[in-house]
This record gives C-alpha cells, structure tokens and sequence, in this order.
C-alpha cells in the first residue's frame, strides 16, 4: 500500500504540474525537500543518539520494567496475543509513556525497539516477516492517535504568532486527544476480533 | 500558567536526572550504556533516512505541483457538509505526511486568521491531537523490513478524518 502511495504522489505531482505549469517549481521543491530531509535527519541523529543512550540506561537499570509492570493491565487488553513477559512489553509502555508526556523526539528510538521485538516474536511464531502482525497494527494505530497530556510545542507556537490565551488549547486539546486515544483502542479491538488468531 | 511554564522548562532535566540516578543507585557503568544506546540510535538514524528523502521528496512535488490544492478544491463540498472549513484541509492532509510541513501551514494559518480565531483554534486542536500517519507507518515498517501493513492505513486514515471533525467541533463549543 505504501508503495503504491508514494508513487501516486510522484505521478499525480508531476501530471497536474505539467498541465498546470508548476513544472519549475517542482523542479525547484525536489531539491528543497532532500535538503530538508537530511537537515531533519543531522537534527534526529543528535537527538534521538540522546535519547536512545538515556533508554539504554532506564533498561539496565530496570526502570522500564517497572513502569511496564503498572501498564501491563491496561496493555493485556489491547495486546491479548502478546506473551505477558515479553520484552516488546516494556518498550511499547516505555513508548507511550514518551507519548503521553509530549516527548516527541524520544518516541521513536523506543518505537522503533518495540517494533524491532514484535518482529522476533512474529518469526518465532514461524510467520511471514513481510506482514504486519496484529500487535504491530495496534501498536501503530495506538502511536498515530497518540495520547498527549500538554501539547507544549503547540502552546509555544500559539505565544509566538501573539495569542492572548496560548494555554487555552490545554483542555480542548486533552479532550480531543482523549477521544481519538478512545476510538483508536476500541477500533485496534474490533480489528482484532475480526479473525482471533494473529 | 506559570506553573506550566515551570514544568516544561524543568521536565526534559528533570527525567534524565531520575534516570541517571536510578542508575547510580543500581550501580551501573552509566556512560557506557549510554554510549552503547547512542551508537544504535545513529544506525537507527541511517536506517530510516532513506524513509525520510523518499518521503519529502514525494510530498514535496505533490505539494509545489498544485496537486495538493487540487485534492483540497475537490474534498471541499464534502468537508463543508461536515461544518470543516476549507482553510483546514490542507492542514490535514499534509499533516498526514510531514509534521514539519503540516507546522508551516500551521504558521501560515495563524498569521493569515490570528491563533484565537475559529481557523486558527481547530488548527491548533488538530496538531495537538493526531501523529503524522504516513511518516510513522513508513518509518517503523520499513525499519522491520514489513511489505504488508493490513490495516494499519485505513484505520489511520479513519482515525485522521475522526480527530479533523472533533477538533472542528471542540473549536466551535470552546470558541463560542
């Protein structure tokens, strides 16, 4: 799917620039975006380098199998297939816990760990590693929705172009977020239900 | 107001003080660990960069191409029988794909209707409560090397279209 996605994009781009005259400033946009993309990429190597040495250290130490204990409840009923020990555990919890605190930046090396272990899990079961398992989808869907208790990068945006209330976004932002989390868990489980065996 | 302003300056600190001194108390060799999860977090970074280029450059030509307004013009009668204004469609589209794109139409959007505005309300609403679908999917698949992603995408995409209308509404309550 994402494959084809991306080349709709190109395709279309370039038809409707060529019937609508665009075609310089698409020339011009190709160069700007891999500019962007490795400006992006030099800023992410620092950070995340960051945080995933911080990560490292949580794990030694035992502080996300802490924090995974607590979840672990609340995780059972989205990931019933997922064996209650499993390391996938901790970095998926470590990961929404980088969410709901606004972390940004620290999401993705723990998201990307905890796809890492669901990808062992999903060849250990002896499946496919070209298809996404049920744990995947959900823990996707759960991470697009993401749950998020102060937007701060939002309120900063918001004093800046000279808003005379920039906190006012807290509570509609923490309603909204909070239904769409809500949809995104009841929509993981009827999917999931769909057929029972991952 | 203060008090949050307080947090969010001392929290990023705060967090890695607890967690190095979790560590000190359990007597690890911290700086080594921390070098160690470093230097996978730079192979993290090489593996998804062709992700990334791959990404902007096709959201860069649909975008510069008009291709984008297009699509906008054309979900525009739809989007008004939902009570969605126009201006916020692209917001939401691209929103789908770049965070750092969906923020400069964010910047456009206030400076052209003011932050406290109805647009620029639901805008702000918006960002705070979505994650940018396209990049997350294609970044953690392809970092496992998955092909199939099922349904990750429409039910991303379903999630999209709930979290537009529900910030559209929340605006329209919280602004009256």
């Amino acid at each position: 799917m994402l494959n084809i996605l991306w080349a709709c994009l190109l395709v279309i781009g370039i038809i409707t620039a060529a019937f609508t005259g665009n075609l310089e400033a698409v020339n011009n946009s190709i160069l700007e975006s891999t500019q962007d993309a490795v400006e992006l990429l030099i800023v992410m190597t620092g950070i995340i380098s960051m945080w995933n040495g911080f990560l490292v250290i949580a794990e030694e130490s035992g502080i996300t199998k802490q924090l995974a204990r607590y979840m672990r409840p609340f995780l059972r009923i989205l990931f019933p297939h997922l064996p209650p020990s499993h390391p996938a555990f901790d970095y998926i919890c470590a990961n929404f816990i980088a969410n709901i605190l606004g972390l940004g930046w620290a999401c993705t090396p723990t998201g990307l760990a905890a796809m890492k272990q669901l990808q062992i899990l999903q060849q250990q079961r002896g499946k496919s590693p070209d298809i996404a398992s049920e744990e995947m989808c959900t823990f996707l869907i759960l991470n697009i929705s993401s749950l998020q208790l102060i937007p701060m990068n939002m309120i900063a945006y918001r004093s800046k172009y000279g808003s005379t209330s920039p906190f006012s976004i807290i509570g509609p932002a923490l309603i909204a977020t909070t239904i769409t989390t809500l949809l995104a868990c009841i929509l993981c489980r009827i999917l999931q239900n769909r057929k029972d065996s991952p | 107001m203060k008090l949050l302003n307080f947090i969010s300056i001392f929290f990023i600190p705060f967090l890695l003080f607890l967690i190095v001194l979790y560590g000190l108390f359990q007597k690890k060799p911290l700086f080594d660990l921390f070098t160690k999860g470093a230097k996978d977090g730079i192979t993290t970074v090489y593996q998804i960069a062709p992700t990334i280029i791959g990404l902007f450059v096709a959201i860069g030509v649909f975008r510069s191409s008009g291709a984008l307004d297009l699509l906008c013009n054309l979900l525009a009668p739809s989007a008004s029988f939902f009570h969605i204004p126009t201006p916020i469609l692209p917001l939401s589209l691209l929103k789908m794909f770049s965070a750092s794109g969906a923020n400069g139409l964010l910047f456009d959007l206030f400076k052209s209707y003011g932050t406290d505005s109805y647009i620029g309300f639901t805008a702000s609403i918006l960002l705070s409560c979505t994650e940018t679908l396209f990049y997350t999917v294609s970044v953690y698949y392809m970092s496992v090397g998955i092909k199939k992603t099922r349904w990750t995408i429409p039910a991303g995409i379903f999630l999209s279209i709930c979290s537009l209308w529900i910030s559209c509404m929340l605006a329209r309550y919280f602004i009256q």
